[in-house]
């Protein structure tokens, strides 16, 4: 494979820059998570007495953040093929495992610091108290988490080239992978059916992994959410790779 | 060497042939012109030649590496300025330069002196900092002709470089494409703006659904179709036609609509010789015509149609514009 770190270094770069260029669109990602956690947190949390609601849903929370910003990263390669940044991309001498290597990167450190952010305002609110040491886990778990998701923007964004599908995608598969997972429910506490569903879904393993580490209360073992990260990342970002090398202008 | 040769390339979308088997050279050093209608398949044969899009079939080398074996050496020594904008507006005038470089592998010294370099031809040093979205569209287009030359390429693609630009923008931008040619880069231009063409290309290539019809120099391109043209006019016109016949004031003599036409080599120096002898004669003139051929001509004569000056060849990067608000 045809790997260039500098230039992985430039595709992430612009991500990041890109980012850091528009103020709004970070407020405006981050408006939506904080609702849910304080509106349907503390709304919820209401009903059941003696057990603190806000608390579960903060790593499903930041997994929604991740979830969102993440594909939304991905797919912004349908963007940029219709703004003509592509071209410019694919102009260049630079393998397509380069970009999709610098993409999928760029697009987890966006996410993951806005997941961080979600994480640090839990903290100071008294929602989480996790360790150093489970602290930094965290963003490890974060990262392979996004990257995963980043991955499959890109797949989406290689084979679907109108952006009216984009709408579709995110009604018919992000918002039921968010409600069809732990996020929000105890699994324990969940019908058998939904329970089949949210054990089918990866994103019930990341937010696992980060239910278990910032307050303890993780209901699958640890290794076997990370194995399960590991996994799906390795297979998407793969694919990824493979179906942006067919893609074109 | 030839900096570029090209043989039998082609493109089909589905059944429809966009280019139809080209053949051309061009030497380094040169201006070479795609000249051609909305439609014609220039943007497309540049596609190729940058390895963007696979030809569906035949060949050609750029800076003697092959299109479809080398593609990455090909897309190293060359330029690109395509005819759609692909700047990232988000980003500032200096980070799309920067971003560039690395995507070319330039060293962190030479990057930056580059940048500035090249800031400095387009005259857009003290906009460095600005997000390129608050550019102009003629700011755009200065930016992404530094940013092709940027990595110091040996061949420049430029389709349609001052497309929807205003006058003055447009001779700007022809003194840059000038000063490449100056320091011996090899230019391949498309326009479907004749006087773009005839000003600034060595040789062009008229190219009209996907096939070169003709390929010359601009002054060639003109001889073909003969010197240039007078037409008088008076209250008889056959008097002027015999003594034109008679005194062989000009070739190829003929009445068309109400006046009398013929070919002369340099019409402002024959139009006073001419005048004169149709005043001994006694022919009292109502006005004398000169027509000097134009590439414009040369297209009409050889598509039978005209070619369209303001083309609709923006409207897609328009249209774009105003789906996304960017
Ligand atoms: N991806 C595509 N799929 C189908 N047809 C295409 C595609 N790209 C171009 N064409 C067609 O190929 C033909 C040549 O297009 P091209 O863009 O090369 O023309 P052009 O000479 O650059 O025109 P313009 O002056 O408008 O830029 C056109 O008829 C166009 O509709
Ligand atoms: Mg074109």
């Amino acid at each position: 494979m045809d790997i260039n770190m500098g230039k992985i270094y430039a595709v992430w770069l612009r991500e990041v820059k890109r980012f850091t260029n528009s103020k709004s669109r970070i407020v405006g990602s981050l408006a939506m998570p904080l609702l849910f956690l304080v509106a349907l947190g503390g709304g919820i949390g209401s009903l059941i007495p003696g057990f603190n609601y806000q608390a579960f849903i903060l790593p499903g929370i930041i997994g929604m953040t991740l979830l969102f910003n993440s594909i939304f990263s991905g797919v912004s390669i349908i963007w940029d093929r219709e703004l003509g940044y592509l071209k410019e991309l694919l102009a260049a001498p630079t393998s397509r495992t380069t970009i999709v290597i610098g993409k999928a990167l760029g697009g987890a450190t966006t996410s993951v610091l806005q997941g961080l952010i979600i994480l640090i305002l839990g903290i100071l609110f008294g929602l989480a108290s996790p360790s150093i040491a489970g602290f930094l886990l965290a963003i490890i778990v974060m990262v392979l988490f996004s990257t995963f998701v980043v991955s499959i923007g890109i797949i989406f964004a290689s084979v679907i080239t109108e952006i009216e599908t984009f709408q579709l995608l995110v009604n018919l598969l992000m918002f039921p992978l968010f409600f069809l997972s732990n996020a929000l429910f105890p699994l324990d506490k969940m019908p058998d059916w939904l329970k089949a569903l949210s054990n089918a879904n990866p994103v019930s393993y990341g937010i696992d992994a980060l239910r278990t580490l910032i307050n303890g209360a993780g209901s699958m073992p640890f290794a076997l959410d990370i194995a399960v990260l590991a996994v799906i990342l390795a297979v998407a970002l793969l694919f990824a790779g493979f179906l942006f090398n067919r893609t074109s202008i | 060497m030839n900096a570029i040769e090209v043989l039998a390339l082609t493109k089909k979308f589905g059944d429809f042939t966009a280019v139809d088997g080209i053949s051309f050279s061009v030497a380094e050093g040169e201006i070479f012109g795609f000249l051609g209608p909305n439609g014609a398949g220039k943007s497309t044969s540049a596609y190729m030649l940058t390895t963007i899009l696979k030809p569906t079939s035949g060949t050609a080398k750029i800076n003697g590496f092959d299109i479809s074996h080398d593609p990455e050496k090909v897309r190293k020594s060359i330029g690109i300025v395509f005819q759609d904008q692909t700047l990232d507006s988000r980003l500032s005038a200096y980070d799309n330069l920067d971003i560039h470089g690395r995507l070319y592998d330039m060293p962190a010294p030479d990057r930056k002196k580059k940048i500035r370099e090249v800031l400095g031809l387009v005259e857009l040093l003290e906009w460095e900092k600005k997000l390129v979205k608050t550019f102009s569209g003629g700011m755009r287009r200065r930016l992404e002709i530094a940013r092709g030359l940027l990595h110091t390429p040996k061949i420049i693609f430029l389709d349609e470089p001052t497309l929807g630009l205003d006058a003055h923008t447009r001779r700007h931008i022809w003194t840059y494409i000038q000063k490449l040619k100056q320091q011996g880069i090899t230019i391949v231009l498309s326009t479907h703006y004749l006087e773009e063409a005839d000003a600034l290309c060595d040789r062009i290539a008229i190219i009209d659904h996907g096939k070169i019809i003709a390929l010359d120099t601009p002054s060639n391109l003109k001889k073909m179709l003969g010197g240039q043209v007078l037409s008088l006019k008076s209250a008889d016109n056959r008097k002027i036609l015999e003594l034109v016949n008679k005194k062989k004031l000009g070739a190829n003599a003929r009445v068309i609509a109400d006046a009398v036409s013929f070919e002369v080599k340099n019409g402002s120096e024959a139009i006073p010789g001419i005048a004169s002898a149709m005043e001994k004669a006694g022919i009292k003139l109502e006005s004398i015509e000169l027509h000097v051929p134009s590439l414009e001509d040369v297209f009409i004569q050889l598509t039978g149609k005209q070619i369209r000056e303001e083309g609709n060849g923006q409207s897609d990067f328009k249209r774009r514009l105003v789906m996304h608000g960017h």
